[in-house]
């Protein structure tokens, strides 16, 4: 059963992005197929080959309606903050404002006047005073050990064979470079079907949740460090990715650089996170996190280059390596292959 | 805590067979109130300026809330229209407003310029301040500033009127990411806020130093003037790099330099680590007041001296010198070295000490005690706790790693709206209810005084305890819309800001009746627990008070 998925899910995945290449017109019937309404995007998107766009998974990677508690984190960084937040910090917060709390009660009944109608004159007691300064700089260096080295492992540089992405920000869009592979692109905010002028593209629900989804996505392989870098072409703007437990600012005339590894293929959203205008709320980030092989297609499909080798070349022009190639995603990218499926089909809203 | 022995009688208001008296003579309401060199008239003046400003900023926080209610675009279009400009820019002239509202022109004139004016001098035993004309300058330059700031919405700032930068102000988006002269007339409101404040500064400082009366040392003095005093402190020390930081923003703006412009040699960041030299003694100077109003009715209430007088006097000195070096921990975002970060962690937590021998000592003080619940004292309660609460979060936040998360998420909002909204302005409510019988000489309603506590505490907290989950979720502040799955808790926030904005008409209904027809308040209302020095005189107190200096033992 499983094999049989998978196999038709792989002669889905190569076929979308190669047929289009070869043909440009095969495109356009499955473009109208999902825009029906608007046939006029069709040949905008029969213009230009596409990638297939990955839906998200529901809970991974963006926030969920009514949820309470910090976004599921897909880097060992992020797992081991979130684990000083939920197992460190959380508790010791509780606990204090509780204690606060309780003791607040408890005078408020016992010493209220009806109960306690004569007041003390108490007004020093040096060994208290001495427990509750002593008390609370045990408790904060005690946060404080496990704090200053996540720091030091958040800074921790990238290695050597680190993927270096560059994003800059701009009013109101994101656009990246991927220097090592010469890859270059913007990522602008998908509008609403609605709100798009007609014969542009709008977002569909395999592209992400409104206001989340763009229409480039920053594509990463998993288990490869990244080495990010921002800045920003006017004012400042913030590159911020929860799932990832990152938020750089992109300033002017600086470039700001941290890294990260991805744990686990999926799609990831975050948003701008420095007040930047008129449209800060508009210039969502998108991150697709895929195996290293489909993503060495990817940058074959964009018109990159693998750094250092030729792997590219041969790893897509014979059909049955292709096929293995596309094939790699899908088995890590268990959690929807029905709906990668599907979208293979209907890929063609982005451009 | 003090014990005043002074007799009461001595310094009393006359009585009517002596109209011509000094101490009673009062100017006719022209020169009263526009010239007035009078430190109660002037602390009156910055509570009613105060009032009118709330009301201003509170009505603009409840079309952000209105508007965030729900995804999408709900209201921005139609107002947007009504003002002539873009929807988008209108929102962020929106959140730059209600920040500068509140912080410069409600909590600050309403601590300092209001409850400083007015009790300082007399918890001291002075009969006014020490510069009774620089006192009158310092509030009526809050009038032009105040002016110039609600000019400035109807003037453009790019796409859109006003000033659209957040309070923050930051450059570039303040230089060349805001054309038009709206942020250029919110700058010179600032200007003149800080010239105002920095005056007030100065006044607070001589008049504790220099017209203690007989026997009020440092150390007998309350604990609210020692909150003054750090405070004018924090302000004389910070506003000074406010003003330097916002020249340059203007001399950018209009004048070609490019302090703030990296194509110039300049550096964004430089405007950031300048404004938040001010901005971090800021949240302290927001605060520390506030401490000290709460001290003072804790121990009115508990009938008992504040428990480790000492202790709490300089736990306010050291949050206010600790308080300079924190600021960076606004900044752990913009690319600091490690070193940075770890330094600032460390040394914002410790600020944590002494905010914790605070919460501690007023518990102790009521510890023993014999506690009666009228309403200054519930807002205190209320104070005490709201604070921690914000506290802690502080403590999270004070993590460089863990902030990371969080930063410029609703986390960040729900933290400074514990700290300030549910404190600073919990505090601001406390001392109202305390003092209003002794200013006005009236007595409030108290069940409508209690009503107002408890529905305001439910409102603030259905409002702003939300607001943790949608940061821990990673939602942005400063959006005007947001991805469907922050609907659930941001309509529970809107549905909270409504009970808010109920809570207040119980305020503002207690403060008409009670000045029209509340019951007459005796000398001092809350009997023996109130051992200040205020509560020796007349309610209201008589225009001059103190002409023979009081003697404290």
């Amino acid at each position: 059963m499983n094999i049989l998925k998978t196999a038709i899910l792989a002669f889905g995945l190569m076929l979308a992005p190669s047929a289009a290449m070869a043909t440009p017109g095969a495109t356009a019937p499955a473009a109208v197929a999902a825009n029906a309404a608007a046939p006029a995007d069709a040949v905008a998107n029969a213009a230009a080959p596409v990638w297939p766009v990955t839906p998200p998974v529901a809970g991974i990677g963006q926030p969920v309606n009514g949820a309470i508690g910090i976004q599921p984190q897909v880097t060992k960084l992020g797992e081991e903050a979130l684990w000083m937040h939920d197992i460190i910090l959380m508790p010791v917060m509780v606990i204090i404002s509780l204690l606060v709390l309780g003791l607040l009660f408890w005078i408020a009944a016992r010493y209220r006047a009806k109960a306690n109608p004569i007041a003390s004159k108490t007004s020093h007691n040096t060994a208290i005073e001495v427990i509750w300064t002593l008390l609370p700089v045990l408790i904060l260096v005690g946060i404080a050990i496990p704090s200053i080295s996540l720091l030091a492992k958040q800074y921790k540089p990238a290695p050597k064979e680190a993927i270096t992405l560059k994003a800059t920000g701009n009013q109101w869009n994101w656009s990246y470079e991927y220097p090592d592979h010469g890859i270059e692109f913007t990522a602008n905010m998908l509008p609403e079907k609605d709100e798009a002028a007609p014969g542009t593209a709008f977002r569909t629900d395999a592209d992400g949740p409104r206001l989340l989804a763009a229409d480039n996505r920053i594509i990463l392989p998993v288990g490869v460090p990244i080495k990010l870098l921002t800045t920003a072409s006017d004012v400042i703007h913030s590159w911020a990715m929860p799932a990832f437990w990152i938020k750089m600012d992109a300033v002017p005339g600086r470039t700001n650089e941290t890294s990260f590894t991805i744990e686990k293929p999926g799609v990831y959203f975050g948003q701008c996170s420095e007040l930047c205008g008129d449209k800060h709320a508009y210039m969502p980030i998108v991150v697709e996190a895929v195996s290293p092989a489909r993503f060495a297609e990817w940058v074959k499909f964009k018109g990159g280059k693998m750094p250092g080798s030729e792997p590219v070349a041969a790893a897509v022009a014979p059909a049955a390596p292709a096929a293995t190639g596309a094939t790699a995603p899908v088995a890590d990218n268990a959690a929807a292959p029905a709906a990668n499926a599907t979208n293979a089909a209907t890929a063609a809203t982005g451009n | 805590m003090t014990d005043i022995a002074a007799t009461p009688s001595e310094f009393q208001a006359h009585g009517h067979d002596d109209h011509h008296h000094d101490a009673d003579h009062k100017p006719g309401f022209f020169a009263r109130w526009f010239m007035s060199t009078n430190h109660k008239d002037i602390g009156t003046l910055y509570l009613i300026f105060a009032i009118f400003a709330g009301i201003i900023g509170g009505a603009i926080s409840g079309l952000m809330r209105a508007e965030l209610a729900a995804p999408g675009i709900q209201y921005l279009h139609g107002w947007a229209e009504l003002q002539g400009g873009d929807h988008l820019h209108l929102w962020n002239a929106l959140i730059t407003a209600h920040g500068l509202i509140m912080v410069f022109f409600m909590v600050m004139p309403a601590m300092i310029g209001g409850f400083g004016n007015w009790f300082v001098p007399i918890m001291i035993g002075a009969p006014d301040m020490a510069f009774p004309r620089m006192n009158n300058i310092s509030f009526w330059l809050l009038v032009p500033a105040f002016t110039m700031l609600l000019g400035s919405a109807f003037v453009s700032g790019g796409s859109g009127s006003g000033s659209g930068t957040g309070w923050t102000v930051y450059a570039p988006l303040s230089t060349s990411g805001s054309p038009g002269p709206a942020t250029d007339m919110a700058i010179l409101s600032l200007h003149l806020a800080g010239a105002s404040s920095i005056l007030g500064a100065i006044n607070f400082i001589t008049t504790i130093f220099n017209m203690r009366a007989p026997g009020m040392t440092l150390h007998k003095m309350p604990l609210f003037v020692w909150s003054v005093l750090v405070t004018a402190f924090l302000l004389l020390l910070s506003l000074p790099v406010l003003a330097a930081a916002i020249t340059m923003l203007l001399t950018d703006r209009n004048f070609g330099t490019a302090f703030f412009d990296a194509a110039g040699g300049g550096d964004p960041v430089l405007y950031q680590h300048l404004f938040w030299f001010f901005g971090h003694p800021e949240v302290y100077i927001m605060i520390l007041p506030g401490f000290g109003i709460v001290s003072q009715i804790i121990s009115t209430f508990s009938k008992k001296p504040v428990f480790g007088y000492l202790g709490m006097a300089y736990a306010m000195v050291a949050i206010g010198v600790v308080g300079f070096v924190v600021w960076a921990h606004h900044m752990f975002t913009t690319g600091m070295s490690v070193n940075t970060k770890m330094y600032f962690t460390a040394a914002t937590m410790v600020i944590a000490v002494p905010t914790g021998i605070k919460i501690f000592s007023w518990i102790a003080t009521m510890w023993g005690g014999s506690l009666s619940f009228k309403t200054p004292m519930m807002w205190s309660l209320g104070f005490i706790f709201m604070f921690t609460v914000g506290g802690v979060t502080g403590v999270l936040l004070a993590n460089g790693g863990i902030d990371n998360y969080m930063h410029d998420t609703y986390y960040v909002v729900a933290h400074f709206h514990y700290v300030l909204s549910l404190g600073a302005v919990f505090s601001l409510f406390a001392g109202f209810y305390y003092w209003f019988p002794k200013m006005s000489g009236k007595m409030y309603n108290e069940f409508l005084g209690q009503l107002h506590f408890w529905t305001f505490f439910l409102g603030v907290n259905v409002l702003f305890f939300p607001m943790h989950f949608l940061g821990l979720q990673g939602m942005p502040r400063r959006y005007p819309d947001y991805p469907d799955a922050f609907a659930y808790w941001n309509h529970i926030a809107s549905l909270g800001y409504v009970i808010m904005a109920v809570s207040m008409i119980f305020f503002f209904v207690n403060l008409i009746i009670s000045l029209a027809a509340g019951r007459k308040a005796g000398d001092s209302p809350w009997g023996e627990g109130a051992t200040t020095l205020e509560w020796t005189l007349s309610s209201p107190p008589p225009f001059h008070q103190f002409e023979t200096l009081p003697k404290v033992d």
